[in-house]
């Protein structure tokens, strides 16, 4: 037990001397979710629109006056005609069009049908169908208004958002944030404090030691639980006090979960870094093999739901997916442990696993 | 130009003499393209819905029925009653909730509407305004169905004339609404950015940390020969790793190429100088490979969620949109997506191009500039 309290002095001090490295590690995470809580967002707004109008009346007017209005769009110009149209969405100047025909105001007032084309740049089809969506409900709504229809029948669906009523962007990316920087940070930490021992041939005298393989690994992880740890606290601090995230479920539930969470990412860094045998390939492993599936398998930007079948099966293997249910449901659900034990309980079993398969790699290789 | 040559020829030796990293440099990129572009999606499979149908009429029990009929929701559970509901919610056994109320049948009969309650889980944003609107096309279709079956006792209002309004929508260059097609051009981007520059930002700091900088150092070559020969090899490494991108991009995904490959090429050499330049930059800067993993890191991040990969950049605050101008995956991506996907020419890409270059200019002086014979 001394020499073991002694090897976790060392790694501290290690860690402690190297103010820059510190710096970066503690700080890192919290300039990222500032920057990405603010950056991020998944709502539509500022659409360039043109609005082709060729013969300009009250109608019309009332209409271009009405998108104007709106904070979803931008009018970009109002045209004559269609013949540049192409150009411009070919260029990306515009992503809509609204095509009127000639005559609006008179074919209203003779009740005749009344063609109106709208073209939208469904290259992302996301925003494509939100883009249809808006332009369609104003121009509906702008007929309505000048057009007495008959009232057919009505189907009104009252929708209620539950848990993020304004789709609040920063709630739902925060959470997300606070799970993937995590996995990230912690899992480079432990793999590269491990392959640089490797590397500078300072394990050697690890191995030559008594301290049980086991013992190294978790001296290696103690101090970056307590500074994962921290960075946690400054993270929430700030998702608390800047971008108002909720916390509707318990704070220490969130802790513990927190703490729970970083030991997985560490698990991971010290599986990583026994497979790896130079800082380089540790570093390519923990950096370009997790952060992709991290940020594309969680559900921190697609949601879960979206994922084809087969996909949805791999992704369970990601331990950010379980934990992001978690942060969510905490957060902004105001979950418990009875909601959220089954996400719990399979981060303990990944965070056993990686432990033993790492600690037993590792005393494989030093044996 | 010899040195440089000899040099080149030293990094390739020392990349491909650690058969680890060749297989990390080719596999990480193109299985995670071919896995993660079935991942980047807002497309949503089916809705996990609950009912309540407190009406329980045939008009009530049709409602219930079109929307199992498609394929975007199902009804996994019907509830007599709404307590306990919120907690399916709670509990993701459901995304959304359907509340049918007492009296719909009638309500639609007598005064031509009805109300019916959704709730829907918003912990995940975006999404849940995509199964509000499939709800809400549901509902309209059905509506319009009973409009005809329905007897009604509301008196409906004269009508002068038959106006309608004809609105008909288009949605341009991607009519199949494909994700893939706008989204593996993007991933393609971003995985050849992340290699390229975790490799160049750690391949000074490595020779510094293991002391064969020091021998480098004393050689007859220059700084630009030092840069240049470093960049090589990673920008070589880069274009192949790219190109089977592209390849597996058409092959297996069936990813449009509209617009001229070339330009696609030209644009892609010119980035890659920017990306990897800046590798080599925060490789001169920063004293440890960790210092340059986390800093490279933090780059690829911002890189990657402020260039309009997932999000769009339009979306984003005046600031963020000012800061993403610099960003060279932002432009990039922009250039990939209009030549492929909008078949766009060299007038719409020719200013990001020259952007890029310029850029690319900027970050090899500063790389040659910080980067030091001596160590102090």
């Amino acid at each position: 037990m001394k020499s073991f309290l002694g090897f976790v002095r060392k790694e501290a001090l290690h860690l402690l001397r190297d103010r820059q490295t510190l710096a970066i590690l503690l700080l890192l995470p919290v300039i990222q979710v500032l920057i990405f809580g603010f950056a991020v967002r998944t709502d539509v707004r500022e659409i360039a629109i043109v609005i082709v109008d060729p013969t300009p009346d009250l109608a019309t007017l009332e209409l271009r006056d009405r998108v104007a209005a709106s904070d979803r769009f931008r009018v970009v110009r109002v045209a004559p005609s269609t013949s540049q149209l192409d150009a411009q969405f070919r260029a990306s100047m515009v992503r809509q069009a609204l095509v009127l025909p000639r005559d609006v105001a008179r074919r209203i007032g003779r009740g005749d049908s009344l063609p109106v084309q709208l073209l939208t740049d469904g290259s992302d089809p996301n925003t494509g169908g939100i883009m249809q969506g808006y332009a369609t409900a104003i121009v509906q709504r702008w007929y309505a208004d000048l057009a007495p229809s008959r009232a057919s029948l009505q189907i009104q669906a009252l929708s209620r958002m539950r848990y993020n009523p304004t789709l609040e962007s920063s709630h739902l990316f925060v959470p997300g944030l606070i799970a993937f920087v995590l996995t990230i940070v912690s899992a480079m930490m432990t793999a590269i404090s491990i392959t640089r021992e490797k590397e500078t041939g300072t394990m050697e005298m690890l191995l030559v030691s008594p301290i049980r393989p086991a013992a190294i690994v978790a001296g290696k992880v103690t101090p970056y639980v307590a500074l994962g740890f921290l960075s946690v606290l400054l993270v929430l601090i700030v998702a608390r006090v800047v971008f108002e995230v909720p916390l509707r479920g318990s704070l220490a539930l969130l802790l513990a979960e927190s703490g729970l969470y970083i030991v997985t990412a560490l698990a991971l860094g010290i599986l990583i870094s026994t497979q790896a045998p130079t800082q380089r390939t540790a570093m390519i492993f923990a950096l370009a093999g997790l952060m992709m599936p991290t940020l594309l398998l969680s559900g921190f930007i697609f949601p879960l739901d979206s994922l084809p079948v087969w996909l949805r099966t791999i992704s369970y293997v990601v331990p950010a997916r379980w934990f992001l249910i978690v942060v969510r449901g905490i957060m902004i659900k105001g979950a418990g442990l009875a909601t959220l034990w089954q996400e719990t309980l399979v981060l303990v079993g990944m965070t056993t696993f990686l432990l033993l398969a790492g600690s037993r790699k590792l005393a494989i290789r030093l044996g | 130009m010899r040195i440089i040559f000899f040099l080149v020829r030293k990094e390739f030796l020392q990349i491909f003499r650690d058969h680890t990293t060749v297989v990390q440099i080719f596999m990480i990129p193109i299985v995670q393209l071919l896995v993660l572009s079935n991942a980047a999606t807002f497309d949503l499979k089916q809705t996990r819905v609950l009912v309540v149908d407190e009406d329980r009429t045939t008009v009530s029990a049709g409602l219930v029925q079109r929307l199992e009929a498609g394929r975007q929701f199902r009804v996994v559970r019907a509830e007599p009653t709404t307590t306990g509901v919120e907690h399916a919610l709670l509990d993701r056994e459901v995304t959304a909730t359907i509340h049918i109320p007492r009296d719909f049948e009638s309500d639609l009969v007598l005064h031509g509407r009805a109300p019916v309650q959704l709730v829907l889980n918003a912990e995940e944003g975006a999404a849940v305004g995509i199964v509000q609107s499939n709800a809400g096309a549901i509902l309209d279709s059905y509506a319009a169905e009973l409009e005809r079956s329905l007897p009604r006792l509301t008196r409906r209002q004269s009508v002068v004339g038959t106006a309608t309004l004809d609105l008909r929508t288009q949605r341009w260059f991607n009519p199949t609404r494909n994700y893939k097609h706008y989204m593996v051009p993007a991933l393609m981007v971003a995985l050849t950015t992340i290699i390229g520059l975790l490799l160049t930002a750690q391949n000074i700091t490595r020779e510094y940390e293991l002391g064969t900088l020091e021998q480098l150092n004393v050689t007859p070559m220059t700084k630009v020969q030092f840069i240049a020969a470093k960049l090589i090899p990673f920008w070589l490494l880069s274009l192949v790793i790219f190109s089977i991108g592209l390849t597996i991009g058409k092959l297996v995904f069936g990813i449009p190429m509209r617009g001229n490959l070339l330009l696609v090429y030209l644009a892609l050499m010119v980035y890659l100088v920017v990306v990897l330049g800046l590798g080599l930059w925060i490789s001169t800067i920063t004293r440890t490979q960790q210092q340059a993993m986390f800093v490279a890191f933090f780059v690829i991040l911002i890189f990657l969620l402020m260039g309009g990969l997932f999000t769009p950049v339009d979306s984003m605050p005046d600031w963020a949109q000012a800061v993403a101008q610099a960003n060279p995956v932002k432009h990039f991506v922009f250039i990939m997506r209009a030549v492929l996907v909008r078949g766009a020419g060299l007038e719409t890409v020719a200013a990001p191009i020259v952007g890029l270059a310029l850029a690319g200019m900027a970050v090899l002086a500063l790389a040659v500039n910080r980067y030091h014979k001596s160590t102090a």
